[in-house]
């Protein structure tokens, strides 16, 4: 595909993020794909916040905020709506943070899919609920500082697999990407948009704010994630069909956990424990993949 | 035409009779067999409509939410913890503006688990902002279902309908079904003037900062105060088309009555037979069916209490650590406006019976006569253990 950047800028200039925000530009890759035909339904999180002080926005296609829990459901609602009216063709974009996608709204994501609703639903995972000042959700990798876990009390729990939570649902499509690889995202996005029915796109989205990096650092860092296999890239399809995205080659965490101050009160133990959820993590994902390696 | 039929089968055809073109399902005692009708009204080509299986009554609103805020009639059914579950999207509905209109079938709340008839689950929403109105009979039921929409799409604010847990969702009565020509003539199609759009995009539920949150909360107040007024035209409206009235108070030998009986729910015919008793002996008594609690009905329902020295209040229903919650709302409405008495009786809640006898009886007692339970707080609970 042609991801020339950017042809339709659907992201107005003006959104209240923080400066270097990963969020925002994955919403502005997002929507250069998906274009003005497209309905976003967002819950609580960081990006109702920055999408505008009534009356502004920042975005130039419409926006549905509602409740934390019920993105999926809400987004279900909106499909049936346009259904009924003859707009199946419209995108309905199901936003939704790792806290409103991992927790609280994990309960609607899986109604949606197991339905296989017609709609396609981001994540974009920054790790932990920081519009309320990061707080752990059940995305925070082992060992990283939050205000919740906090040096005395570390999280030890691995983060959460949502990915083969979603393949569980045999969903058509679901597929990781990262901020710091803007064309493969694109391509994610384009091959969802192709499809139909409940398609899940899980996007790594570094956060200044929270990861305590410098601001310029966002797509560094986001692609530091992924060399590192803490965020590996690859696309299931009907929940069966594992394969890898092409990545450079495996680098220990070390680098990217030493570009951020949330892992800096980790201790070597801690970092042995990251290290090993990545390394056991990714064999396991090899495993699944097998020989598959995206065209 | 006439037809012997259910309270919950009527709310099924009421919702396809009004055309209802999202309908979000998730089943729960004594509600079912609405969402198990519209299941198969539209798998039989009768409705078309899109159903949606939802996960959770919570999912039920926010599907609700989703289908009204872009353009399309919404319609759920729900029941007591279910209700519950959906506090938030009740909030959200309402503020929303969104007119959507779902059935509540009134049930207990647990624990201990219950499945009958009790007014606290729909009572303790009447903050969320949602008109509710409280069915009498079955006919009640097809009748207020179009009146609702009607109501709900003019003043853009959702509506629960209520009915009495199995003694109205599960009894049968004969009504009037009126032809699908007819109800198309009373309920145009919904053609909001808003609604989320990619043809005019726009932010449905932005964020909002302190000096216009007031004055839309202001403005809602003072929107949703209009609706006694709004309810009312509909109901004319549609005695005029059909010959049924459906007002927001609804009084039976109110003109000369000393001795009102006021209830919400069924047991307004209990009531009417009860005044009706204690006529005969003598004693100036009416009956009050309150059908509208949200807005409370404050014009009419003064009107028609305003020569009655005593009111007599049943409540199905309790806030603990206050009363009777439609006691309080009709001392709320005649403070400083009438110098009734009001008589607040708890009693029915659980499923009791609600019987002509007691309901004479409780008024007996406001006038003087023997006591009828055991006297808590300002409500006289009846048939409880001490």
């Amino acid at each position: 595909m042609n991801s020339k950047i950017l042809k339709q800028e659907l992201l107005a200039p003006g959104h209240m993020g923080c400066p270097g925000c990963g969020a925002s530009l994955v919403m502005r890759y997002v929507l250069e794909v998906l274009g003005p035909q497209t309905m976003v339904v967002m819950p609580a999180g960081c990006w109702p916040t920055f999408v505008g002080l009534y009356p502004s926005t920042c975005l130039r296609v419409p926006v549905m905020s509602v409740p934390f829990a019920t993105t999926a459901m809400a987004a279900a609602g909106v499909r049936a709506s346009l259904n009924r009216q003859g707009k199946s063709e419209t995108n309905v974009l199901a936003w939704a943070g790792d806290g409103g996608t991992f927790d609280i709204g994990l309960q609607a994501l899986s109604g949606a899919a197991e339905k296989n609703t017609d709609l396609i639903y981001v994540c974009y995972d920054n790790e932990a609920y920081m519009n309320t000042g990061i707080q752990r959700s059940s995305a925070t990798p082992p060992g990283c500082w939050t205000t919740t876990t906090p040096a005395s009390a570390p999280k030890v729990e691995p983060k959460k697999n949502i990915m083969e939570i979603m393949a569980a649902h045999r969903i058509p499509y679901a597929a990781t990407a990262s901020v710091g690889y803007p064309r493969d995202l694109m391509e994610k996005v384009e091959k969802a948009k192709g499809l139909k029915g409940t398609r899940f796109l899980h996007i790594l989205a570094s956060c200044p704010t929270g990861w305590r990096h410098e601001t310029e650092l966002t797509m560094e860092v986001a692609r530091k994630a992924v060399q590192c296999r803490a965020f590996p890239l690859y696309e299931v399809w009907d929940g069966v069909r594992w394969s890898l995205t092409p990545m450079a080659a495996k680098t220990p965490v070390t680098d990217y956990l030493n570009m951020q101050g949330r892992f800096k009160g980790m201790s070597a133990p801690q970092r042995e424990v990251f290290q090993t959820w990545v390394d056991e993590d990714w064999e396991r994902l090899r495993e699944k993949c097998g020989d598959n390696q995206a065209a | 035409m006439k037809k012997v039929i259910m309270g919950t089968e009527t709310a099924a055809l009421a919702a396809v009779l009004a055309r209802v073109q999202v309908v979000a399902a998730y089943p729960i005692t004594p509600q079912t067999v609405t969402v198990e009708e519209l299941s198969d009204y539209i798998g039989k080509g009768e409705l078309d409509a899109e159903y949606i299986t939802v996960e959770s009554e919570h999912s039920a609103m926010a599907a609700c939410v989703g289908a009204s805020a872009t353009g399309s009639r919404a319609f759920t059914a729900t029941s007591s913890q279910g209700l519950a579950l959906m506090h938030e999207m009740l909030h959200h509905a309402a503020g929303g503006r969104l007119p959507i209109v779902m059935l509540n079938a009134n049930r207990a709340l647990s624990p201990p688990w219950n499945l009958y008839c009790d007014h606290t689950d729909s009572l303790s929403q009447r903050d969320t902002g949602w008109i509710q109105y409280y069915c009498c009979d079955v006919q009640d039921v097809m009748d207020s279902t179009f009146i609702a929409y009607r109501v709900a799409e003019k003043v853009m604010l959702p509506v629960m309908i209520n009915l009495d847990g199995f003694y109205l969702t599960h009894t049968s009565e004969i009504i009037d079904v009126p032809d699908q020509e007819e109800v198309d003539r009373y309920l145009p199609p919904y053609d909001p003037a808003d609604k989320v759009d990619v043809d005019n995009p726009s932010t449905y539920g932005c964020v909002c900062g302190a000096d216009l949150f007031s004055s839309l909360k202001y403005r809602r107040q003072m929107e949703t105060l209009a609706v006694e007024q709004a309810w009312q035209e509909a109901s004319d409206e549609f005695a005029a088309q059909f010959g049924r009235s459906h007002a927001p108070v609804q009084g039976h030998n109110l003109d000369d009555a000393e001795v009102v009986i006021v209830t919400i729910g069924t047991a307004g015919g209990a009531a009417q037979l009860a005044a009706d008793a204690l006529r005969k002996q003598g004693v100036a008594a009416g009956s009050l069916n309150l059908a509208m609690v949200r807005p409370f009905p404050h014009q009419s329902f003064r009107r028609a209490v305003s020569g009655a020295k005593h009111l007599v209040v049943l409540d199905r229903d309790v806030s603990y650590g206050g009363e009777g919650i439609v006691a309080q709302e009709i001392k709320s409405c005649l403070y400083g406006k009438s110098s009734a008495q009001v008589h607040g009786f708890i009693a029915g809640v659980g499923g009791m019976d609600i019987t002509e006898e007691l309901l004479a009886d409780m008024a007996r007692e406001a006038l003087g006569g023997q006591k009828q339970g055991l006297e808590l707080g300002d409500s006289i609970w009846i048939k409880v253990l001490p």
